[in-house]
């Protein structure tokens, strides 16, 4: 690796998915030009053969051994390829979700797919990052089209809203991130992770260098505590997942969360991993707000996208919670929450969708009353996946919070653990009142369901079905999250 | 001879006007990206200061990327400004309320 040239066309093997990403999303962006109304289709089509491609390129590069490519800018090991076919499933399924949702709502449009395979490659670049500039600038590309997906629906009041809470609080956190960056940069005296690593892992700090690093660390945990959505930095989540058009909501929802973990993992753990009794104890304090906060202020909700976003961010607490560990196992198991939360959070609005109809959101608590009744198949999904996210055996989402807590209480936390579990109890009441309204209570009987596409209704029942199926065999996936650090 | 702290100082101090000036700003909406546009002046200082008294480029690199971004940012901000204007027909902040929180 040390002597390795800069540049190298045969080391570029190493970034194949994102440089085939890239392409493909130049030839659909051109080709989506010359589509002309009945063939629009096509776009949707080759970019899910676009993502398929890149997922099985990423899937070929598991078990290399650990490359460090362009300068020392971009690596490639086995989390980030793991993390990228992960997001590949999960955009593919989005994109299943998505296009019903789009046509049914007239945004059918070539800048939709387009704007959402630049995000994703913004998002493997940050998987990838191994320098503070790639890691920034993956940020970036990820943010700016996501802004831009969410104003897709330009003719909403609510969905332009949201695009520019986003936009102002998206700038505020890649400002912070940044200030920390620089702080981080000027004491170590580089932008590479592997040299701050050893520039925080040295012995000889004097203590106005450690209260230097300390005071960049703090920015850019806010800056990823922003991202990531976790309390006090939550306030854009609810207004966006409410603004934002369905499909858009539930990307934001899944897959940035990915990256998001990603770059905690390679700036926090690969970076400055001698500063983790640090950076444990405000991802503690942030983990508990979060959990607390998006428990409580769920109960209160009418809309069911505002409703998820509170679960989500409860959700980013147990994640966070579980690399306040600071033992690789915990690591491990917060990485299992996060692919288990995009998961859940897949199927959950993977159903929102499926009940759209031509003018109707179905974004309302109300409008699931009595759904058992005229579409038993969509409760019943709900249903696992609300018993899922309230954390009930056998359902994956247990497991999940299962690994987080007996980390929590092996590493001493008994305190953080009883709130959390109090909490986790709390929250489920509002799971359960949404079963109780697809079950129990008496619906409009003129909402007479009308058959969604086949693929977006099997997409939707594997994925629900996954969640009971993952539930049975948990340590498998538990295991492949610990090999990856 | 101004020193490397001069330089900190300085940024540290336009960094806080551009936070301070993004939550009490209750008029206009531009205002806000000219406040995130200071956030990011202070950045590029820091950095631009760091390499000169650390000798390394690597900082006045990452720079030029900050001012690109930044440029496309500003682009991407302003239009959704003129959808804003165009659905509300106005770019104050209190029209963002639609959604409450």
């Amino acid at each position: 690796m040390i002597n390795t040239p800069l540049f190298d066309t045969t080391s570029l093997m190493a970034a194949l998915p994102e440089i085939f990403l890239l392409s493909a999303i130049v030839v659909v962006l051109l080709l989506d030009l010359f589509l002309t109304k009945p063939f629009k289709q096509v776009t949707y089509y080759l970019t899910q053969l676009s993502l398929l491609t890149t997922g099985v390129l990423a899937f070929n590069l598991i078990g290399e051994p650990e490359t460090i490519i362009l300068g020392n800018s971009f690596i490639l090991d086995d989390m980030a390829s793991v993390f990228k076919v992960f997001m590949m499933v999960a955009a593919m399924v989005a994109m299943v979700y998505s296009r019903h949702y789009l046509l049914q709502h007239s945004l059918f449009r070539g800048e939709y797919f387009v704007l959402v395979m630049l995000s994703i490659l913004g998002m493997m670049v940050m998987v990838s990052g191994h320098s503070l500039l790639t890691l920034y600038l993956g940020l970036e590309i990820l943010s700016l089209s996501l802004y831009t997906l969410i104003a897709i629906a330009r003719n909403r009041a609510g969905a332009v809203e949201a695009a520019l809470k986003y936009f102002v609080l998206g700038a505020i956190a890649s400002g912070l991130l940044l200030y920390g960056m620089s702080m981080i940069y000027g004491i170590s005296g580089s932008l590479n992770i592997s040299e701050i690593a050893v520039f925080a892992n040295s012995a000889t700090l004097a203590s106005r260098e450690v209260l230097i690093i300390n005071f960049g660390l703090v920015f850019l945990v806010i800056g990823i505590a922003f991202k990531l959505g976790a309390v006090p930095f939550h306030m854009w989540v609810p207004d966006v997942y409410q603004g934002a058009p369905t499909s858009v909501t539930m990307f934001i929802s899944t897959v940035p969360k990915i990256a998001a973990v990603a770059m905690l993992v390679r700036l926090l753990i690969d970076g400055l991993g001698a500063m983790q009794p640090y950076w444990s104890d405000l991802f503690t304090v942030l983990a508990i707000l979060s959990i607390v906060l998006g428990s409580i202020v769920a109960l209160l909700q009418t809309n069911i996208k505002r409703l998820l976003a509170y679960s989500t961010i409860s959700h980013i607490g147990f994640v966070l919670l579980g690399f306040a560990t600071g033992v690789i196992t915990g690591y491990g198991a917060a990485v299992f929450y996060i692919l288990v939360y995009v998961l859940m959070s897949l199927a959950a609005f993977g159903v929102i969708i499926l009940l759209n109809k031509k003018g109707f959101e179905a974004d309302l608590i109300s409008d699931y009353k009595g759904l058992s009744a005229h579409s038993p198949w969509s409760a019943l999904m709900m249903l696992i996946i609300m018993l899922s996210m309230a954390g009930i055996p056998p359902f994956i989402g247990f497991y999940a919070k299962l690994f987080i807590l007996q980390q929590v209480i092996s590493s001493g936390m008994i305190t953080v653990a009883i709130i959390v579990v109090v909490f986790a109890v709390i929250s489920a009441y509002y799971y359960l009142q949404i079963i109780k309204s697809m079950y129990f209570e008496d619906g409009d009987e003129a909402q007479e369901s009308i058959p969604a596409p086949i693929d977006i209704q099997l997409v939707v029942s594997i994925n629900a079905v996954l969640i009971l199926v993952v539930g049975l065999f948990p340590d498998f996936w538990m295991q492949l999250a610990l090999s990856l650090f | 001879m101004v020193s490397l702290s001069d330089y900190l100082i300085l940024s540290a101090i336009i960094f806080c006007i551009g936070l301070v000036g993004i939550f009490v700003n209750r008029t206009n909406i531009i205002t806000l990206l000219m406040c995130v546009e200071l956030i990011l002046v202070a950045v590029n200082t820091n950095f631009i200061a760091f390499s000169h008294f650390l000798g390394n480029e690597a900082g006045q690199i990452f720079v030029f990327f900050i001012l690109t971004v930044a440029a496309a940012e500003v682009a991407i901000g302003l239009a959704i400004l003129t959808l804003l204007f165009r659905n509300k027909g106005s770019i104050n902040v209190d029209v963002t309320n639609s959604l409450k929180g």
